[in-house]
């Protein structure tokens, strides 16, 4: 059977299949903004498995209590309340931590990812598939942040874990800080979606943006996505297509790979123009 | 009046709330196909950040920190932003008929939007007056509207550029930010000499 829900399969896709951070585009702002090192990642990942995993169950326990129709401010008020759990004990045991992550604990109740598992799965299913899925897309997250963490601090710092990298320091290489400043995460975070996107293009054969929309995934970005965005909007006059109109493209250009070629004509012309 | 500059100036140019501090991403990706959209969640952003910041403020500083709440804050604001949310949708679409046509739909989005609950968390944490609260606020909004704007501009551009098979779609739209947020950069010794 195709459509069978084993607890092995829900755990299995939230790594690589549905990676919830380079696939499903959820929880991009904890992701870009405390990734400056590898540490900060992995804590920030932690914190949101462990956040996500208990409101799948209580969220899925729930299921049957809760009227459809106030069930967001219902999961909302559930997410918020572990979220502020969480900080207590952040506080308590791991203060360091809770420092540097600082305003993006609290934020972890917005984090689209566990409205969104909320929303697409955990109400629809037991609370073992609930655990299970929970922490298959926590570990997912948790690995992405990782490697994004990893490779901010590697070439923004030069450590890895607050090691120093000996290729780096020893080499006579300079760190780049730009990796640790905004701009380098966007750069990373964009650098990384190409690859799992090239990466899941190999190897899976069904992508699976079929049963992302905004509905279910609240705050994703993806193609499929965008056309509901697009067909909400107040509709008037014609919208741009991204192909130009045949006749309007000059000979020139019509074939690939022609784009800078201009004939001397055509420059004599535009000089008139001006 | 200084402490005003200072506060605008370094919400929409320093700390941009999209481009430095990561709020607000998940709308700034989706939203910036075309100048409507982006001008309809900005209005929206500014307006909702205006109104909440008014709310939770008081229900902060007046209610939960006298008898020793401050750590339900999470849960509070976020309750009453979704709450302030619904509230005002029904008033605009009542009073301001063409305000809540342009700022319709992206109403409710607001609700999940980080950067919200994220600017009413800094303005108590930087312990703010209530009158500073409100400019850092309507800074975080007005820088929110700058970046939404500037990267529409660059997106319309980018449709119609040559762009790798490889970095096509987001990924290149993810670097396009990375480069818009590199000039944001440039403004980082600004308050410094211009307040001194």
């Amino acid at each position: 059977m195709v459509n069978k829900k084993t607890s092995g399969r829900e755990l299995v896709k939230g790594i690589i299949k549905e990676n919830p951070l380079f696939v499903l585009m959820l929880g991009t702002c904890p992701a870009l903004a405390v990734t400056t090192s590898a540490a900060n990642g992995v804590g920030m990942g932690i914190a949101a498995t462990a956040v996500l995993i208990l409101s799948n169950l209580v969220i899925s326990l729930l299921r049957k209590v809760v009227p459809d129709r106030v069930r967001i401010p219902v999961y909302i008020t559930v997410i918020a309340s572990l979220v502020t759990i969480l900080q207590f004990l952040l506080e308590a045991y791991l203060p360091e931590l809770n420092k540097s992550l600082g305003i993006f604990i609290p934020l972890i109740t917005v984090n689209c990812i566990i409205l969104g598992r909320a929303e697409a799965f955990a109400r629809n299913y037991g609370p073992w598939l609930s655990i299970m899925d929970g922490l298959g897309m926590g570990i997912g997250f948790t690995i992405a942040l990782l490697f994004m963490g990893g490779l901010r601090e590697i070439l923004g710092f030069g450590t890895f874990f607050d090691m120093p990298v000996p290729w780096i320091t020893e080499g006579g290489l300079q760190p780049m800080m730009i990796f640790g400043l905004p701009a380098g995460g966007f750069a990373i975070y964009g650098l990384m979606v190409a690859i799992t996107n090239s990466l899941t293009r190999k190897f899976y054969k069904r992508q699976p943006l079929e049963t992302m929309d905004r509905v279910h995934y609240p705050g994703s970005v993806s193609p499929s996505t965008d056309a509901i965005y697009e067909a909400t909007e107040v509709y008037d006059g014609p919208r741009p297509s991204r192909t130009p109109d045949p006749s309007a493209v000059p000979e020139a250009l019509k074939e690939p790979g022609m784009l800078v070629t201009k004939t001397k004509d055509e420059e004599d012309e535009s000089e008139d123009a001006k | 009046m200084k402490t005003f500059l200072i506060i605008m100036l370094s919400m929409v140019l320093i700390d941009n709330l999209v481009l430095s501090r990561f709020l607000g991403i998940c709308s700034f990706l989706g939203l910036t196909k075309s100048l409507k959209n982006a001008m309809g969640m900005s209005i929206a952003v500014i307006f909702v950040m205006l109104v909440a910041t008014a709310v939770t403020y008081p229900i902060y500083w007046n209610i939960l920190e006298p008898v020793n709440l401050g750590y339900l804050q999470t849960v509070v604001f976020i309750l009453v932003i979704a709450a302030v949310v619904q509230v005002l949708e029904a008033i605009i679409r009542k009073t301001f008929p063409p305000l809540y046509e342009a700022m319709g739909i992206y109403l409710p989005l607001i609700t999940t939007n980080c950067a919200i609950l994220g600017v009413m968390l800094i303005n108590i944490q930087e312990i703010y007056n209530f009158s500073n609260a409100m400019m850092s606020s309507l800074g975080a909004g007005v820088g929110y509207t700058l970046a939404m704007f500037l990267f529409t501009g660059v997106r319309e551009k980018m449709e119609k550029a040559d762009i790798p098979p490889f970095m096509e779609g987001l990924p290149s739209t993810l670097m396009a930010a990375s480069i818009v947020s590199v000039s944001f950069m440039g403004f980082k010794g600004v308050i410094e000499n211009l307040f001194g």
